[in-house]
């Protein structure tokens, strides 16, 4: 049985088989003047691009089937260039496919490993240049060209302290202190408790002391959401509802998974929907995940009123808000 | 009547009576539901169109909110929710709803708008609440401010309502609808009322002047020419990429099947 089965005859190539353009002159007449005619539609495509630049009047609008009210100087603009240089390759495609020389050539390989007298010449005429240079001989040379070397790579490993520095307190803390005023976003105002409704939301921003100005990394973690609900539909334990102020309650905006805002209040579900990865948190319950991939609530503000019955925080986040980093303490949520 | 009783028992004289009757019932049922409409007359005082609106009330909505507007178990009171609701809500086509699934999608108003001004003073009879504007009220083009107004909107609506106001998804099939093609007034009426999912954005939140605002954003967003033609849901990214993948994509593999093809 095993001295049937014998090596693996090489097939050789198959037969070749010629092209219409080989066999038949007015063929190949055809194919060439295929190419011809691609080549010229690249050229129609220039003049196109060029004369829809000069003469057609930007905002000019047509109306399209399909595409609907188009600028047609943006139309005719992408259609030349697209035909300019699209119809170069088509034709090269098609000179090479059907003219140009098709039959198949066998190049063989070479050896991969050089000749055995070239292999020799050259440890021998490595030996007897590094003999001519001395570096056996010469050993202070030998020795700082080391030091050198070594150096050379320690540079690159200095420059790694740019990715620093760490961000010590920076995502542990907030704008957010005890007495800081809400203030309403964009405009800045403080806000009234009894502005806010039953259903209402407003997006909220800490009050910055005097002289600080507002950086978008800033508003990136202070920002709060504000939200009024009938306090009979609070489900909260007495802390976290000693936290809210007749029905008011304030939650961190960034969602503690990737960091979007969550922003999507459903008024009668009281869902908080996150439009990143659909994390819903269920504000009765201290915005409690309720569905999708965040870990932990949203950190909930502790707000009160002052004096004049404008709305202020009692107290900085108890815990860091957005989502996870490293050296964040987990501890306490 | 031979012929008459022969008749009666023949195969198909039960199929025909029953459509028959159903036909019947049905014209009549038409006839008894449109009648009351045709009766009614352009009311000259508040009161005469208060107690329309009651009439219509009873007939139409009091089977879901209550003979007194008080709410029962599957549709709100509409005690306080001012004019404004009602013609959103009626106005739009969104109530009364045609079945109780995730939220009242817009349609064809049921009722014309006479009648939803009769309907919106019933209901602003019961309590104060806010009170409907009409278009020609809102000089946004005059008075609103459209760069303060994208501030506005992409703080408070583009979440929901998506950055260009095309509207987008919430959860368990509820959505935000887009905003393109809405009159005026029912953006007015709707951040004041705060219609379904949606939360309010009353005038000490949201000022009237920033409403114009916002309004004439949403106006000038709408009216916005696509220089490329198909806007492509202008929900951004998405739709853009799947085209580039699908079409750009399709016609890669199309050239290289081209390229490997051997030439004839």
């Amino acid at each position: 049985m095993s001295n049937q089965i014998e090596r693996f005859q090489d097939p050789g190539l198959p037969e070749h088989v010629h092209r219409n353009a080989d066999v038949d002159p007015r063929a190949a007449k055809r194919a060439e003047q295929q190419v011809a005619i691609l080549f010229l539609l690249s050229a129609a495509g220039t003049v196109l691009t060029i004369a829809s630049y000069i003469y057609v009047k930007s905002s000019t609008f047509v109306y399209l089937p399909v595409l609907g009210r188009t600028d047609l100087q943006q139309l005719l603009l992408g259609i030349g260039l697209t035909a300019a240089t699209l119809f170069i390759g088509l034709g090269a495609i098609q000179w090479a496919k059907k003219l140009m020389p098709d039959e198949e050539v066998i190049a063989e390989r070479h050896e991969f490993r050089s000749e055995e007298v070239d292999r020799e010449e050259l440890v021998s005429t490595f030996k007897e240049r590094a003999d001519a240079s001395g570096i056996g001989r010469r050993s202070l040379i030998k020795r700082t060209l080391g030091l050198a070397l070594g150096l050379v790579g320690l540079s690159p490993l200095v420059l790694l302290r740019d990715t620093g520095p760490m961000p010590g307190e920076y995502l542990n803390k907030t704008d957010w202190a005890a007495g800081t005023r809400l203030l309403r976003d964009p405009d800045g105002q403080p806000i009234l408790a009894s502005d806010i409704e039953v259903g209402a939301v407003t997006q909220v921003l800490p009050e910055l002391p005097a002289g600080v100005e507002r950086t978008l990394e800033n508003t990136g973690k202070d920002a709060v959401l504000l939200l009024r609900l009938r306090p009979e539909d609070f489900n909260l334990d007495p802390e976290r509802l000693s936290w809210t102020h007749e029905g008011i309650i304030a939650f961190s905006k960034i969602c503690t998974h990737m960091g979007c805002a969550v922003a999507l209040y459903e008024q009668q579900t009281h869902h908080l929907l996150c439009p990143c990865h659909q994390s819903t948190f269920d504000v009765t319950r201290a915005a409690k995940v309720i569905f999708g991939p965040a870990a932990r609530p949203l950190p909930q503000l502790a707000i009160t009123v002052d004096a004049d019955g404008h709305l202020i925080a009692k107290q900085p986040f108890t815990v860091p808000v957005g989502p996870s980093f490293w050296e964040r303490n987990s501890s306490n949520g | 009547m031979k012929r008459i009783s022969s008749f009666r028992r023949h195969r198909i004289a039960g199929p025909i009576l029953v459509v028959a009757a159903l036909f019947t019932i049905a014209t009549a049922f038409g006839v008894a539901s449109a009648l009351p409409s045709a009766q009614m007359t352009v009311a000259s005082g508040t009161s005469t169109l208060v107690s329309q609106g009651k009439e219509i009330f009873l007939r139409g909505c009091s089977s879901c909110h209550g003979l007194h507007a008080e709410g029962g178990g599957i549709a709100p009171s509409l005690i306080g929710v001012g004019s404004a609701a009602v013609d959103f809500q009626v106005g739009t086509g969104r109530m009364p709803m045609a079945d109780m699934s995730q939220q009242a999608m817009q349609k064809k108003p049921l009722y014309n708008a006479q009648e939803t001004a009769a309907l919106a003073a019933y209901v602003a009879s019961l309590a104060p609440g806010p009170a409907a504007v009409t278009n020609e009220s809102l000089n946004y083009e005059r008075d609103g401010n459209a760069a303060q107004g994208g501030t506005l909107f992409r703080t408070n609506c583009a979440m929901c309502h998506n950055f260009a106001g095309q509207g987008g998804a919430l959860t368990n099939g509820k959505y935000a609808p887009s905003l393109m093609g809405v009159d005026p007034k029912y953006i007015y009426e709707a951040m004041v009322t705060g219609p379904q999912s949606m939360p309010k954005f009353t005038n000490a939140t949201i000022t009237p002047q920033e409403k114009l605002d916002i309004i004439k954003w949403i106006q000038s967003a709408d009216h916005e020419q696509n220089l490329g033609g198909a806007s492509l849901g202008r929900v951004g990214p998405v739709t853009e990429g799947l085209l580039g993948w699908v079409l750009g994509l399709g016609l890669l593999i199309g050239a290289a099947a081209w390229l490997a093809m051997k030439a004839k």
